[in-house]
């Protein structure tokens, strides 16, 4: 893995506008992503998670620090970077493989023509190639997406809580099918997500994202072999301590203390 | 086991559908069939003068032959002919300034009084200066029926454009697209289902606007017929014509929705059902 897909945040800031009055939002973030690495970062809602993401991508680029893709700064949406939202934002008027090659150029298309269906193949979609979105399961929908955004063969994939809509048995399919293509793909991946089960099945590290304004306060490194088992000690020992982390230690009810 | 269960239940929801459908299809014809019958027997009892409403089998007879002589095809032609230059001068320069105003706020801005004068003005009412303008000829006709679709296509346009979702755009974005494929593959793709509305309304305008036009001056089509058989006090052929602009009409607007279905297959709302 080269260098040039290392993810470096220096001291970025960012401030909204409330009601005509500037708010900070992220406070001085440092953040490194090593290439090749799943990050996942978890945050109450409205912790400023989908705001980072987005300067990552290069949505909004109205703050303050660096961000470098290798040693460039970003300084706008680029190839180098993909983002699956939470909502698939599909084209509801292309089919399932148009959504796909939308992401390509004209040339990219002509010069690898099997390309989209390589993707398709990949998310597990490719007998739904001819299908219309609204035919599709929000599971099989969000598969879509992230073949949409890992066409073009990014160094980078942001995922922000892509698998929040989606019930508890879809989720876990996916999470596990995300896994697998970031293996055969060597996508660095950064996933947002508020489910903490859900950042420590997939993170190498798992990064904490709190306070108002928000600023990484701690950062876990999870040392544990894949595939992992959600019920295993190791694993909900992880998920006590990030638990703490956010919420302190469980005062035991009244009732049981006497 | 199961499979007798299966046997006894999956029959007789085949049987309630073609029922069901079976009545839907009688219930559609039976209350054209029972307003016909009725007026055929209020004309033949004496009931109604023949000069002022002639029966339904008069006017079919009527219809029958103009049908068949080929005069009613030759006026509903030229009439069509009007319909279709000036819904399609009409409909062209609204997508032009509909697209310009909808992605342009300036534009926006700069021609929200003018259209908001000019909008409510009906149709007919440009009529006595079109003919002060332009004659009583092909040219005011063609310029009225413009008119009448120009402001449904326009505003629907406009209004697609504006609401394309914000979501999409910003997906539009992060792909590095250009303006010319944001504006093919995403935008007008997006305005589709309002512009189709508009273009249904504003065919709906252009046919009754040359039905007006023609009555008002004109030496063939659909319109003049009835009015030249008011003078003649031929109420059958005023009938004839009358019919023929409802059946027409609803043929232009079963076109156009067959079109709509087409281009909107990707439509969850229209893929099924409507």
């Amino acid at each position: 893995m080269n260098q040039d897909n290392r993810l470096t945040l220096q001291h970025v800031t960012k401030y909204h506008r409330h009601q005509g009055r500037p708010v900070c939002i992220l406070d001085q973030v440092n953040l490194t992503v090593e290439p090749g690495e799943f990050l996942s970062i978890v945050g109450p809602s409205g912790s400023g998670k989908s705001t980072l993401l987005r300067l990552i991508v290069g949505l909004d680029t109205e703050y303050q620090g660096r961000i470098l893709v290798g040693d460039r700064p970003v300084t706008g949406p680029g190839r180098d970077r993909g983002i699956v939202f939470q909502d698939h934002r599909l084209f509801p008027w292309m089919t399932v493989s148009e959504n796909v090659a939308f992401a390509l150029s004209e040339e990219e298309r002509r010069a690898e023509r099997d390309r989209v269906m390589h993707y398709l193949t990949l998310v597990g979609l490719q007998d739904y190639h001819a299908a219309y979105p609204h035919q599709l399961s929000g599971g099989m929908a969000q598969r879509v997406a992230i073949a949409r955004a890992l066409v073009s063969r990014p160094r980078i994939l942001v995922l922000d809580e892509p698998f929040g809509a989606l019930d508890a048995f879809t989720r876990f399919q996916m999470q596990q099918e995300l896994i697998r293509i970031w293996r055969e793909e060597g996508t660095t991946m950064v996933i947002v997500t508020h489910d903490i089960d859900e950042a420590i099945y997939l993170g190498d590290r798992v990064a904490i994202l709190s306070g108002r304004p928000a600023t990484f306060r701690k950062t876990y490194r999870i040392a544990l072999s894949r595939p992992r088992d959600r019920t295993s000690d190791d694993f909900l020992l992880l998920r006590r301590a990030i638990h703490r982390e956010f919420f302190g230690a469980v005062e035991p009810p009244f009732a049981y203390s006497i | 086991m199961t499979q007798e269960n299966r046997a006894v239940v999956a029959p007789p929801r085949v049987r309630i559908r073609w029922r069901d459908d079976l009545a839907g299809l009688l219930l559609t014809w039976l209350s054209p069939a029972l307003v016909v019958t009725a007026w055929e027997l209020a004309v033949r009892s004496g009931l109604v003068r023949p000069t002022i409403l002639p029966s339904p089998s008069i006017i079919s007879t009527t219809f029958l032959e103009l049908l068949t002589t080929g005069e009613l095809l030759r006026h509903l032609g030229v009439s069509l002919m009007r319909v279709g230059s000036g819904f399609l001068a009409g409909a062209l320069s609204a997508v032009l300034l509909g697209t310009l105003i909808g992605l342009s706020r300036t534009a926006h801005r700069a021609s929200s009084v003018l259209l908001g004068i000019l909008r409510p003005i009906p149709v007919v009412a440009w009529v006595p200066l079109l003919i002060l303008w332009l004659g009583i000829g092909e040219s005011s006709k063609i310029t009225l029926i413009a008119i009448g679709t120009f402001w449904p296509v326009l505003l629907n346009l406009v209004h697609g454009i504006r609401s394309t979702d914000h979501r999409l755009l910003e997906v539009a974005r992060v792909l590095e697209k250009d303006q010319i494929t944001l504006l093919r593959r995403v935008i007008f793709p997006a305005a589709m289902p309002s512009l189709l509305t508009g273009i249904r309304l504003g065919m709906g305008i252009a046919w009754t606007s040359v039905i007006a036009a023609e009555l008002l001056g004109a030496d063939q089509g659909i319109g003049f017929l009835i009015a030249y058989a008011r003078e003649l006090t031929q109420v059958d052929v005023m009938f004839t014509g009358l019919l023929t602009i409802g059946i027409t009409g609803n043929l232009l607007d079963g076109a156009i929705r067959s079109v709509e279905r087409h281009l909107l297959r990707w439509n969850p709302h229209l893929a099924e059902g409507r």
